[in-house]
C-alpha cells in the first residue's frame, strides 16, 4: 500500500536573482494552494539547490526567508537535484516524523559559466582541475553510444524535432557545438524553481480528490570515474526502476535527460518501449528539473489524463546518478 | 565578481603515489582483485572493498577510445588554443582517463587514434603534470626511482559570477546612491526590513517602502583583533549591528570614531557618509557610523534584536 502521495506542484522558469528567494515565493504559494494546504501546516521542507552555482555560501539558508522561518521550521537541503529533496522528505513521511512536506528546488545558471562551474563535480584530484566543461563529457558519451551502434545523429536530432517542432533533417545541418553534439542536443541551461508539496496517507486524500501516490522510488548512483563506467549503458538507472517497480504500464513517462542522446541511453536502460506518451521539456532548469519531472508526472494523475506515470531525474556528469518515481491513482 | 578558492587536499597511499608517479614522469594504474587495472587509480577495490594496495606501471602511450572537439577553450582547461577532449586507455590499463589532446583539427583526431603523454616541463605530483596528450607513441624510455609519495595537492579554483539584484534590492541601492536610506514593511507582520527582503517571519514579499533614518543603536557588536587577508583597516577595530530608527532589522557597519573598548551595546550612533563625488551603488557610501550626541538607548527598545 502506498503512504505517501504528491497533492501539489509549481514551477517557474523566469529568470532568478542570485538567491532565489523573491523567485519561490510565488511558487510555494501556486503549490501551497493546489494542494490546499497552509503554509504552517507544512511539517518539513526539504530543498536542492548549488552553492556553486549562486556563487555564495550556505546560498540555500537565504532560501529559507521564502518559508517564513520564524517560529522555528523543520528543514533539510540537499546539493543535488531536488528530486533527491523529495526522496528524503518521502522517507521522512514515511518514518511517521511528517505527515506534509515541501520540497523544493532552485538554481541561477546564468550567473556564472555554469558548463565550467558543473566541472566541479567531477572527481577533485584526477579530472576537475582540468575543467572538463559538461557539454564535453556529455560529447564522450554520446560518440560511445554513437560508435556501439546504440543510436545515430538522426536518432538524437529526432528526439529535440519533437519537442521543439522541428524537423531532425533541418537540425542536421547546423555545425557541431562539440562534436558530435550539435546545439539541439543540449538542453537550454535556464534559471528556475520549483516545488512539490507531499502528504502522507489519510492527510493526502483530504487534501486532494486525487492524490498521485507513489507506488515507488528509488535511486542508485555508477561510479564517480567516467573512465570506470561503460558509458553506454546506465546501471544505476536500470536498477533504480526495477527497485520502484517500473513496468510497461505507464501511460506517461517525465525523463530527464540534459542531451538528446541520454534520453535514448535512459529509454534503453528503463526499457520504455513505444506505448508510452513522453512528457517534453524545454529547458534544463538547474538544481529543480529533475523534481519539476516528478511533479509534472504527478500533474498527469491529478487531473485525470493518466492512472500511472513514471518521472526520472538525473544528476552529476553522463547520467552518473538517476532517481525513478512511479506515481498511480490508486493506492 | 571572482571567486577563488586555494583547495587543498591530502592525498592517501593510492593518490599519493599515482601523483608521485606523475611527478616522476610515469603513469601508474591500480590493480584490482579481478586482474584489472585501473588508470587512474581506485583507492578501494569495487569487488571486496578491499584498499587498493598494487600499483604497477602503464605505458605513456594510449588510444582515444572517445573525443569531442573543444573549439573554444575555457578557463583553467590544460590548452588555450582548440584542442580534443578524449577518453584513452594507456596501453596496460583497462580502464581510460580523461584528459585533452593537442590536435591540430578535428580532422586529426579519431577514435582508435594513438597517442602519448606530453609532461609539463616542471612537474609537482598534480594531474597537470600531464600537460596534454598529443598524437604519436611515447619513445621508451629509462624511469628514475620512485620518489617520496606526494601528501598534499593543492588545486586554485576561479570562478565567475555576474549577481543579480531583486526589484527591492536594486530600488535600496539606487536610493544609497542618491544618499537615502529605505526599507520595505512586510504587508503581514508590517515589520521594516532595510535591506528591503522576503519576510523570513511571514514568507512574503515586500511592502511599502518606508524611508528610515541615518542615525540609530547598536544592538551588539564585535571587535575585530584578528588580522586576515584584504583587511583594510588595522585592528582593533568594531563592527556592529546598527538598528537604524524606523527600521525593525540592524544592519552591519563600521563603528569608528572612538576607541574600540569604548564602544557599547545601546550607543547612539550617526552615519558618517563619503564625499557626495565618491558615491556609488554600495553601502560603502557611509564610511562608518561615529558616536552621536545622545544618551543611550533603554535596553527594551533593542531587546528584541539580541
Ligand atoms: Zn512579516
Amino acid at each position: 500500500m502506498s503512504e505517501v502521495a504528491v497533492i501539489g506542484f509549481a514551477a517557474s522558469d523566469r529568470s532568478v536573482t542570485t538567491s532565489g528567494v523573491e523567485t519561490l515565493v510565488p511558487v510555494f504559494e501556486q503549490a501551497l494552494d493546489r494542494a490546499g494546504l497552509g503554509r504552517r501546516e507544512v511539517d518539513f521542507w526539504c530543498s536542492g539547490s548549488s552553492d556553486y552555482l549562486a556563487g555564495r555560501a550556505f546560498s540555500f539558508v537565504n532560501a529559507v526567508d521564502a518559508i517564513g522561518a520564524v517560529p522555528p521550521i523543520a528543514e533539510s537541503h540537499v546539493e543535488m537535484d531536488a528530486a533527491w529533496a523529495l526522496y528524503e522528505a518521502y522517507l521522512k513521511i514515511l518514518a511517521g516524523e511528517a505527515e506534509t512536506a515541501l520540497v523544493y528546488g532552485f538554481g541561477k545558471a546564468t550567473a556564472g559559466d555554469v558548463h565550467r562551474v558543473l566541472a566541479l563535480q567531477l572527481d577533485p584530484y584526477t579530472v576537475a582541475p582540468l575543467w572538463p566543461d559538461a557539454v564535453s563529457v556529455a560529447a564522450l558519451q554520446a560518440r560511445i553510444g554513437i560508435a556501439a551502434g546504440l543510436f545515430t545523429e538522426r536518432d538524437m536530432a529526432e528526439v529535440a524535432a519533437r519537442d521543439s517542432g522541428g524537423s531532425a533533417e533541418e537540425l542536421l545541418g547546423h555545425p557541431y557545438l562539440a562534436d558530435p553534439l550539435r546545439a539541439h542536443d543540449v538542453a537550454r541551461v535556464t534559471d528556475g524553481a520549483a516545488a512539490v508539496v507531499l502528504a502522507g496517507g489519510e492527510r493526502a486524500s483530504r487534501h486532494r480528490e486525487r492524490p498521485a501516490w507513489i507506488t515507488g522510488i528509488a535511486h542508485r548512483i555508477d561510479p564517480q570515474g567516467l573512465g570506470e563506467r561503460d558509458l553506454t549503458t546506465v546501471p544505476s538507472a536500470s536498477a533504480a526502476a526495477r527497485d520502484a517497480g517500473l513496468d510497461h504500464d505507464v501511460d506517461v513517462v517525465a525523463l530527464h535527460a540534459p542531451f538528446t542522446h541520454q534520453e535514448l541511453l535512459l529509454r534503453h536502460a528503463l526499457g520504455i518501449t513505444g506505448s508510452s506518451r513522453f512528457i517534453g521539456t524545454d529547458g534544463d532548469a538547474m538544481f529543480s528539473a529533475g523534481l519539476s519531472r516528478i511533479g509534472a508526472a504527478a500533474e498527469e494523475i491529478m487531473s485525470g489524463r493518466a492512472e500511472r506515470a513514471a518521472a526520472h531525474a538525473t544528476s552529476g556528469p553522463a547520467l552518473q546518478q538517476n532517481l525513478i518515481c512511479v506515481l498511480g491513482r490508486d493506492r | 565578481m571572482t571567486i577563488a578558492f586555494d583547495y587543498t587536499r591530502s592525498l592517501g597511499p593510492v593518490l599519493g603515489r599515482f601523483m608521485a608517479g606523475l611527478r616522476d614522469g610515469r603513469v601508474l594504474g591500480g590493480r584490482t582483485s579481478d586482474g584489472r587495472v585501473h588508470v587512474p587509480p581506485l583507492e578501494f577495490d569495487p569487488i571486496t572493498h578491499e584498499p587498493v594496495t598494487e600499483l604497477v606501471e602503464v605505458a605513456p602511450t594510449g588510444t582515444v577510445v572517445s573525443w569531442t572537439w573543444n573549439a573554444r577553450p575555457l578557463e583553467g582547461q590544460p590548452l588555450d588554443r582548440p584542442f580534443a577532449w578524449a577518453l584513452i586507455r594507456l596501453d596496460g590499463a583497462d580502464t581510460t582517463l580523461l584528459h585533452a589532446v593537442d590536435a591540430a583539427a578535428p580532422s586529426t583526431i579519431k577514435t582508435g587514434a594513438r597517442v602519448r603523454v606530453r609532461w609539463a616541463p616542471v612537474r609537482a605530483g598534480h594531474i597537470t603534470d600531464i600537460a596534454c596528450f598529443e598524437p604519436g607513441e611515447a619513445e621508451r624510455q629509462e624511469t628514475p626511482e620512485p620518489g617520496p609519495p606526494v601528501e598534499i595537492m593543492t588545486t586554485p579554483i576561479r570562478l565567475h559570477y555576474r549577481h543579480t539584484t531583486s526589484d527591492e534590492e536594486d530600488a535600496y541601492l539606487r536610493a544609497l546612491a542618491e544618499g537615502r536610506l529605505i526599507g520595505q514593511r512586510c504587508p503581514a507582520c508590517r515589520k521594516v526590513y532595510v535591506p528591503p527582503r522576503v519576510c523570513p517571519a511571514d514568507g512574503v514579499a515586500p511592502g511599502e517602502v518606508v524611508a528610515v533614518a541615518d542615525r540609530g543603536t547598536v544592538t551588539t557588536f564585535c571587535v575585530v583583533n584578528v588580522p586576515f587577508a584584504g583587511q583594510r583597516l588595522p585592528p582593533p577595530y568594531v563592527v556592529a549591528q546598527v538598528l537604524l530608527d524606523g527600521a525593525d532589522i540592524p544592519i552591519p557597519h563600521l563603528i569608528l570614531g572612538l576607541d574600540a573598548a569604548s564602544v557599547r551595546m545601546g550607543m547612539r550612533v550617526v552615519a558618517v557618509w563619503r564625499d557626495r563625488s565618491a558615491w556609488t551603488f554600495t553601502p560603502e557610501n557611509i564610511a562608518h557610523f561615529e558616536p552621536a550626541d545622545e544618551p543611550d538607548a533603554p535596553y527594551e527598545s533593542y531587546a528584541e534584536h539580541q
